[in-house]
């Protein structure tokens, strides 16, 4: 059956996580397409013929000058009217790595006071000053507006990130997030599930340990790690164990993410 | 004009670039250095309004945490600034994309001849540094001089001085020029030519070129193309590399006489051998194709290809790129990675890359000697290789499954860097079959990708030669991974609308390979290199021909199909360039506009050049036995081994490699509660629809060498082979890659022992022969390297013989994978196979001959590989797996059962009690012995203990033992063949020793 739900995938420009990404949409039930960023530009397709929209993992632009930075403008000086609109039409945005860099420094998170062109936060180099590929485990904060993560409380992921420090243009910014409950997911030490600023279960040095942010709205939504990297049981480290001690689940805890953005388009937007 | 703007940290933001420098410049250079800041300058050279600057500035600028001018930032106190930009026509990658977001900010796009240059600034602060200090900072650390320039002022030079416009541009109008090369001369002068034009041409092959000019019937054809009686240069470079080793393998083909003497008195074994490549590895593919119906495309190819399942094949490769790393890590790295990608990416209709494997053989990067004249340091050579494959793997999106580091000083000279990356490609493409190929008669040659600069010229021949000082600095490219990626999303899609019939990569020896090979399926080719892009005006038309400079492939495009290719192209932002066409004309005929450059017969390129014959003689080496005597206790010897270079913890650097894109990865390249100790072998989806699986791993041990390079190739296709199947992999859906890295083996005054490192290469592909076929595991692809020495201020240094043995397998079901952390208290732990006292070449004898000054007493008894028994166990351990009795598998390579063990309780965060008296072994009778050698065909299995009887009925008869049991307590306790405790060690101190070696470097 086709979905009545239909989630955009921009690729091109050194973007790479298109496919597991379209796979998480597939699997939650929406119809993922993937569309390369010049086709977009060119008007040969258009963002109003969707209802999510995803800013995927990968390295536009080599990351080069910064993270995100060279791929936002891009799309500010030629995509910024149709992305506001989007925004502007209730429907969703999630970016994920690169995608959550990008969009901050579009501007479009974490998109206080509805102003969604201007930049208030970064993802920049991390303490350590390398790339980090790690698990790990993320606590959900129970009383975000965020719809991507309703209903979670814990989720382990892979990062996989050279530049995913989380830093505010001020503290005034952070305590909006704070109060405004913005921060929808926080690295997390596992032994206790406190969230936590030390390496290496926070592996960038985050302020707050903020992994991901939301707007207002919660319809728009930013993380570092890669809730696409955890569709299947398999993929967590410890699935063999978990096997072992028959607590295995059916699916990868990455899905509920996407499950939830499907079905928030499914009661509102279509 | 040039307009510059400096990006600097606001103040109080943590600059992590600057501290890690600070840190290496301690602790490397031991110079005292306070703070280290970073900034990034942009000199853009374009026609530019004040107003657009500013515009470009504050885009460029995050105004969260960085603050930037144009024309100087003013800087908080420092003493000395030290700049790092590039040299005239080196790749400048971040340069290149920031014109492209100049562009958009402008909303025009810029003539060609505009560009961005980027440069790094390090502004020290540090009382007590000097101008040669800082300036040894630049060399010897923060820039390579071969590509990149250092300035060094001080703060007050600083501030006298006005900002820096100067630009690297490639300075250079000349008309192109063709030179012709008179072959009617001296053999002395024929070698001058060869040796001045590094085309690395013996002189009998000069001979053979000689007299394929001279040829009465070929002077009146090269007068209707215009072309004089002598071979022009762009002629005599194309043949050189074609003819290169590196392209033709010729001691893979020479006809080797080969010798042996067994020993005092025993008659010596003679035979000859027509090629090693088709007397041993082709034939030990051909032996087994009956068996082994999945083999699709082997050896003719860029990469071998094997059926997968009946939706999809794969495409493997492994290069090495080892002289280009000597003189520049990180652009040599790079490129390695990004260039293999290109192997399977060129392979039948191109295949989409899926996962990379990486592994090198270094120097110590503790080295404290002195180093000759002209080789970076070890540690400078780790970081930049490290950083290479990291950055080009990471930004080109594929996930990489096994790594691997080897030590040995004899790497000082040469490091090896191995890069390999398998690719995915449907069983059928439109209806083809997607392994094959061909170019036709009429299709167009089309060039896509990057631009063409003097990059890379003569790496081909360059890589055939040994490194000396006088090494060409242009041989080194840099990679850019993004314009790779555009790339290859591009072709992939044109691949799919079926736009191209043919496709080849450009890599050694640029268009002149990817035609020339492209040519002999159509039967000709005509290509005009004027119509090639540039990156900047001035190249010879030779230079164009032979360039690599890298993000090319080259296609085959039917005319009807080219409107659309373009087309698509252009959406893509990615330039193709039509370039010629191919004929039937027998020719690879190359013009540069109306005039020829070069013509030449396909059948004289491709199979005029003469077989090489040479000598190889086997006497085997004697070495004294190691100094067990001397040997302290097994407790303190086993913490010892596992800090050891070789077997110690490499995660450190391995963490910064991605190993979860695509989001397919089952097993880990590291596995355990911490997810920090090695797995045996990696397993990753082949699509995110089912649950069968590819599973990749790898043998490698040049240490065995020293002893029989025979015994070295067994032991690591037993070791591969273990790993895989203890991980789950089948054992009749498995493939070999063979990738030899040798010394210069052929006998010369500069190698008086070439016949004996002959003989180490016939040995060693006798047992790739022998052993391949005895486990029934066919060989798809490989590659050799066989000059890897190095002679500067005099000293020569030639690595050790090394092969590195690569696995592919399939799992059926990755539900069923093993991984080798011990899982569960109570479990029982198993020996599988016999231990022998074979402690020739180990890692224990090596430690016991640098502990007691005697680094020579490796011993003789280098473990051996009995294939029948070998085979017995890999089935038997598969089908313990595949019934489901297996918690754990681990195969024991260096260091033997006691690095083993100790390896498998710690990744579990678990202890075991082990009794040493249990152990099978032959002829065994000393504790350290049979903990630390290396014997073949064992595993340590643990078995939950309710599967006790099934385990060992599975095991049949095989010499197989419970030698103890995991214990929640995590301490490793040995009982001795005396029956008393010989080791009792905590298992998190253990981890730590091993974990210590790497730490923070």
């Amino acid at each position: 059956m086709a979905s009545d739900v239909r989630a955009l995938i921009i690729t091109g420009f050194g973007l790479n996580c298109e496919a597991e990404t379209a796979h998480a949409f597939t699997l939650a039930g929406a119809a993922p397409e993937k569309v390369h960023l010049n086709d977009l530009l060119d008007g040969r397709r258009a963002l109003d013929e969707f209802h999510v929209l995803a800013f995927i993992g990968g390295f536009s632009f080599g990351d080069h000058i910064a993270s995100g930075r060279v791929l936002a403008n891009r799309l500010k000086h030629r995509l910024a009217e149709p992305i506001q609109r989007f925004i502007a039409d209730g429907k969703l945005i999630i970016g994920i790595c690169n995608g959550f860099q990008t969009m901050a420094k579009l501007g479009i998170l974490p998109g206080l006071d509805g102003d969604y062109r201007r930049q208030t936060v970064t993802l920049t180099n991390n303490d350590s000053g390398v790339f980090r590929d790690a698990w790990v485990r993320l606590r959900v904060e129970p009383d975000s507006p965020c719809v991507f993560t309703r209903g979670l409380e814990r989720l382990d992921l892979p990062v996989r990130h050279g530049e995913g420090k989380f830093l505010t243009l001020d503290d005034k910014v952070l305590e909006r997030l704070e109060r405004e409950r913005l921060v929808a997911c926080r690295y997390a030490d596992p032994a206790t599930g406190e969230p936590t600023v030390r390496f290496p279960h926070n592996p960038n040095g985050s302020v707050a340990a903020i992994a991901g942010i939301c707007d207002p709205t919660g319809r728009v939504f930013g993380l570092m790690p890669h809730p696409e990297a955890h569709l299947f049981p398999w993929n967590h480290p410890h699935w063999m164990r978990r096997a072992i001690a028959s607590t295995l689940p059916a699916e990868g805890e990455g899905v509920a993410i996407f499950r939830n953005a499907v079905a928030f388009a499914r009661d509102s937007l279509v | 004009m040039v307009h510059r703007i400096e990006i600097g940290y606001r103040q109080g933001v943590r600059d992590a670039g600057g501290e890690g420098a600070a840190e290496r410049i301690r602790t490397f250079l031991g110079l005292p250095v306070e703070t280290v800041q970073t900034r990034t300058v942009y000199k853009v050279h374009a026609d530019l309004t004040p107003a657009e600057v500013e515009a470009i500035r504050q885009e460029f600028t995050d105004p969260v945490i960085e603050r930037s001018a144009v024309g100087r930032l003013d800087a908080p106190p420092f003493h000395w600034l030290l700049t790092v930009g590039y040299k005239p026509g080196v790749t400048d990658n971040v340069g290149r994309t920031s014109k492209t977001a100049v562009e958009d900010i402008l909303g025009r796009r810029l003539p060609d001849a505009d560009a961005v240059y980027t440069e790094r600034q390090f502004l020290l602060t540090g009382a007590e540094l000097g101008r040669a200090e800082v300036r040894r900072i630049g060399t010897d650390l923060l820039a390579n001089e071969l590509i990149e320039t250092i300035h060094v002022q001080s703060v007050e030079e600083w501030r006298a001085s006005t900002p820096d416009l100067s630009i690297p541009v490639v300075e250079g109008e000349q008309r192109p020029t063709v030179r012709e090369y008179d072959l009617q001369v001296s053999d002395a002068e024929l070698m001058r030519i060869s040796s001045e034009g590094i085309l690395s041409l013996s002189l009998e092959e000069m001979h053979a070129i000689r007299d394929y000019f001279a040829r009465p019937e070929l002077q009146a054809e090269r007068r209707r193309f215009g072309l004089g009686p002598n071979p022009t240069d762009a002629e005599l470079e194309m043949i050189a590399q074609t003819w290169s080793e590196h392209c033709k393998h010729k001691i893979f083909n020479a006809e080797i006489e080969y010798s042996e003497d067994a020993g005092q008195g025993r008659p010596a074994h003679k035979t000859t051998i027509d090629s090693l490549f088709k007397s041993y590895i082709r034939r030990a593919t051909e032996d087994l194709r009956g068996q082994c119906p999945w083999l699709l495309s082997v050896f003719h190819d860029n990469a071998g290809v094997i059926a997968f399942n009946d939706t999809w094949s794969l495409a493997y490769k492994v290069e090495t790129h080892n002289s280009p790393s000597a003189l520049d890590p990180y652009g040599g790295a790079i490129t390695g990675i990004v260039g293999v990608n290109r192997d399977p990416f060129g392979t039948g209709r191109g295949a989409q890359l899926q996962i990379n494997v990486w592994g090198y053989c270094l120097g110590s990067p503790f080295h404290e000697g002195t180093l000759p004249e002209g080789l970076l340091h070890p540690r400078r050579i780790r970081d930049g290789v490290h950083k290479g494959v990291i950055d080009g793997g990471n930004q080109s999106g594929i996930p990489y499954a096994r790594g691997w580091e080897v030590f040995d000083e004899r790497y000082l000279g040469k490091p090896l860097v191995y890069c390999g990356t398998v690719g995915i490609l449907p069983r059928t493409i439109l209806g083809q079959p997607s392994e094959e190929k061909k170019a036709n008669p009429g299709d167009l040659i089309v060039m896509a990708g990057g631009r063409i600069g003097k990059d890379g010229i003569h790496g081909a021949t360059f890589s055939s030669e040994e490194l000396r000082k006088e090494s060409p600095a242009q041989a080194v490219q840099i990679g850019d991974p993004i314009t790779q990626k555009k790339m290859t999303d591009f072709l992939l899609e044109a691949r799919d609308l079926g736009l191209y019939s043919c496709i080849t990569d450009n890599g050694a020896g640029g268009l002149s390979s990817s035609i020339g090979e492209m040519s002999t399926s159509a039967g000709g080719a005509e290509l005009d290199l004027a119509n090639a892009p540039l990156k900047y005006q001035g190249l010879d038309p030779w230079e164009i021909l032979l360039s690599e400079a890298q993000e090319r492939m080259s296609l085959a495009v039917p005319p009807p199909h080219i409107e659309a290719l373009l087309d698509l192209a252009r959406r893509r932002e990615v330039e193709a360039t039509v370039l010629g066409r191919f004929t039937d004309s027998g020719k690879f005929h190359v013009r540069h506009g109306d005039r020829t450059v070069a013509c030449v017969d396909l059948e004289f390129l491709h199979s005029g050049l003469p077989k090489m014959h040479l000598k190889a003689v086997w006497t085997p080496p004697q070495a004294p036995e190691p100094p067990l005597a001397a040997a302290p206790a097994v407790e303190v010897v086993l913490p010892d081994l596992l800090a050891d270079l070789n077997l110690c913890s490499i995660e450190k650097k391995s963490r910064q490699y991605d190993h979860e894109v695509k989001g397919l990865t089952v097993v880990k390249p590291f596995v355990g509660v911490y997810n920090d100790v090695p797995s045996d072998a990696s397993v990753f989806l082949a699509d995110y629809e089912g649950v069968e699986g590819i599973v990749l791993t790898e043998g490698i041990n040049p240490h065995y060498s020293d002893v029989d390079t025979y015994h070295m190739v067994a032991s690591i296709i037993d070791l591969a082979l273990r790993r895989a199947v203890g991980t789950g992999a089948r054992l009749d859906h498995m493939a070999g890659l063979d990738n030899f890295c040798w010394p210069d083996p052929v006998q010369s005054p500069k190698t008086p022992d070439g016949h004996h490192k002959l003989a180490q290469l016939v040995r060693a592909n006798m047992a790739l022969y022998d052993y391949a076929t005895a486990f029934g595991v066919p060989l798809i692809s490989g590659k050799d390297s066989m000059k890897n020495d190095s002679t500067r201020g005099g000293v020569k240094i030639s690595i050790p013989p090394t092969l590195l043995f690569s696995v592919i397998a399939k799992i059926d079901d990755v539900r069923r994978a093993v991984t080798m952390d011990a899982k569960c208290a109570g479990d029982l732990v198993y020996v599988v196979g016999e231990t022998k006292a074979e402690l020739g070449a180990s890692e224990y004898a090596r430690y016991l001959g640098r502990l007691t000054g005697h680094p020579e007493r490796i011993g003789a008894s280098v473990p051996r590989v009995c294939a029948s028994v070998a085979k017995a166990t890999l089935a038997a351990i598969a089908q313990a797996i595949e019934k489901g009795l297996v918690h754990s598998a681990h195969a024991p390579g260096k260091g033997g059962l006691g690095v083993g063990l100790a390896k498998v309780a710690f990744a579990g965060e678990l202890g075991m009690a082990i009794d040493l008296r249990r152990v099978p072994a032959v002829r065994v009778d000393r504790d350290d012995v049979l903990l630390f050698s290396e014997s073949n065909s064992r595993f340590i299995v643990t078995v939950a203990p309710e599967d006790k009887a099934a385990f060992e009925e599975a095991l049949g008869g095989l010499p197989c033992a419970c030698i103890g049991e995991v214990t929640d307590e995590p301490h490793l306790r040995i009982t001795g063949l005396d029956g008393n405790p010989v080791v009792d060690a905590s298992v998190v101190d253990l981890k730590a020793r091993w974990k210590a070696t790497f730490d923070g470097i």
